[in-house]
């Protein structure tokens, strides 16, 4: 069993426990979010010991030559020493520009974009509130276009961050943000393929900034977007992207009901069947998926036997922790 | 035919062509498909390119241990020499329709088959 050295205080580990679960066992106060290797919240530094190859999976080149590594996800084989990054090379502090109501519960944040600071769309980033609680939220925005950053916020009730933005957060305020993280973003190249992407709720945000991205790199290729909700409402930005439709001969907008009367123009469905109805062979295609985790993972396996390529497939999971043990909701991307 | 059987089959492109395919007949064979229900499709799709790179003969890290314990919890829910059988089919059927030659094929599943009694905790 392996040693944890934190802050001049030595923890030990339980067999296959993590370096994040093991910490929290014994009472530290560290950061964290998913407990899954996605939202790299809880990354650290390790000053001694080697981090697992499982926790450095996602990080980017240049931290993981500093050691960087994701203490959720290392069940250490050796002692370790380990440490918080430098806390002003991950975040950021910035100001709100505005905040306003995109449906009855989805909120538009933007936010000034820091210099130097570096996204892909589709990427998302960790917003801290005013008593040190993390959630993740995919940017809506892309560099090439917009001078902010924007985050679509669904509120939560009882949510801890997301009430701290529709009930607190003024324009004006500072406010603490990460560096942009994730793997789910349109690649320039291939421009000619065709785009599947199926968003559910707030799953909306990264795919907009995903189609505006491959529409500004001059995407040939048909675009399908599919966004679904259970009742016409609960979808936004309708009227933006019925016109993007109407400006772009590529992109196609499908806003998709599952309950209730649909409104004009809108399918009755499920987003996700709606699309596999439409384009049942998907061989050639890429596909960005986001969204509810169970919907994400269903759909990627069937656009994976529908003939997508595995490399092609993009798929962002809104990750929820409830029901891991006794900690509350720690990550919640918009859900 | 004194070439290694993984440079024969055309190397890690060879294992790149084959690793969509088997894995899609895999999730799509009612026999064996649920054993991979819940799993994480990408971290999936890395242990398929690590068994093809094996099974071709290719460089690997794999030991009769590492087999016994990765496939212990499928064990536990059933996991019989019919499902093993149905994996090597699977891969047969990858590299006939990739247009490898039947006796590079044999090879391919004689390798595999030196994993049986490891993957099924025999």
């Amino acid at each position: 069993m392996s040693k944890v050295l934190f802050e001049g205080q030595e923890y030990q580990c339980e067999p296959d426990e993590s370096v994040l679960d093991c910490l929290i066992r014994q009472g530290v106060s560290v950061n964290y979010s998913c407990k899954a290797g996605v939202c790299q919240s809880c990354m650290m530094v390790a000053v001694e010991g080697e981090p697992t190859p499982t926790s450095q999976v996602g990080i980017k080149e240049t931290l993981k030559a500093q050691n960087h590594f994701l203490i959720c996800s290392c069940v250490p084989v050796t002692d370790m020493q380990v440490a918080t990054p430098d806390r002003a090379g991950s975040s950021f502090d910035t100001t709100v520009l505005s905040r306003d109501k995109l449906s009855a519960d989805v909120i538009q944040l933007r936010l000034a974009r820091p210099e130097n600071y570096d996204y892909l769309p589709g990427q998302f980033l960790n917003l801290t509130n005013d008593t040190g609680v993390t959630r993740s939220y995919s940017l809506a925005s892309v560099p090439e276009l917009d001078d902010f950053l924007e985050l679509h916020i669904r509120h939560v009730p009882d949510g801890l961050v997301s009430s701290w933005v529709a009930e607190k957060l003024q324009t004006g305020d500072t406010v603490t943000i990460s560096q942009a993280a994730g793997q789910c973003s349109y690649l320039p190249g291939r421009e000619a393929q065709s785009l599947l992407l199926i968003g559910t709720g707030t799953g909306l945000a990264p795919l907009v900034g995903i189609v505006r991205d491959a529409l500004q790199q001059r995407h040939s290729g048909p675009i399908h977007l599919y966004h679904g909700s259970s009742t016409p409402e609960g979808l936004y930005l309708v009227a933006e992207l019925l016109a993007m439709d109407e400006a772009n001969a590529v992109f196609h907008y499908h806003p998709c009901v599952s309950q209730g009367t649909p409104s004009q123009g809108m399918q009755p469905g499920r987003a996700a069947d709606m699309a596999l109805a439409d384009f049942a062979q998907l061989s050639g295609w890429r596909v960005f998926l986001c969204g509810r985790e169970d919907m994400v993972k269903t759909v990627q396996k069937k656009s994976f036997l529908a003939g997508a390529s595995m490399q092609d497939i993009f798929a962002d999971p809104f990750v929820d922790s409830a029901g891991a043990g006794a900690t509350p909701p720690q990550y919640q991307s918009g859900f | 035919m004194s070439d290694a059987l993984f440079d024969r089959l055309g190397g890690e492109a060879a294992v790149n062509a084959a690793v969509d395919i088997f894995y899609r007949k895999v999730l799509a064979d009612d026999r064996i498909s649920r054993f991979f229900d819940g799993v994480d499709m990408d971290k999936q799709a890395a242990k398929q390119k690590a068994f093809l790179t094996m099974a071709f003969g290719g460089p690997n890290n794999y030991t009769g241990e590492d087999m016994r314990k990765g496939h212990a919890h499928l064990v536990e829910r059933g996991l019989n020499d019919s499902h093993f059988d149905a994996v090597v089919e699977n891969l047969g059927a990858t590299l006939k329709e990739l247009g490898v030659a039947d006796d590079l094929i044999g090879e391919v599943a004689a390798i595999a088959e030196t994993t049986r009694n490891d993957v099924l905790g025999k």
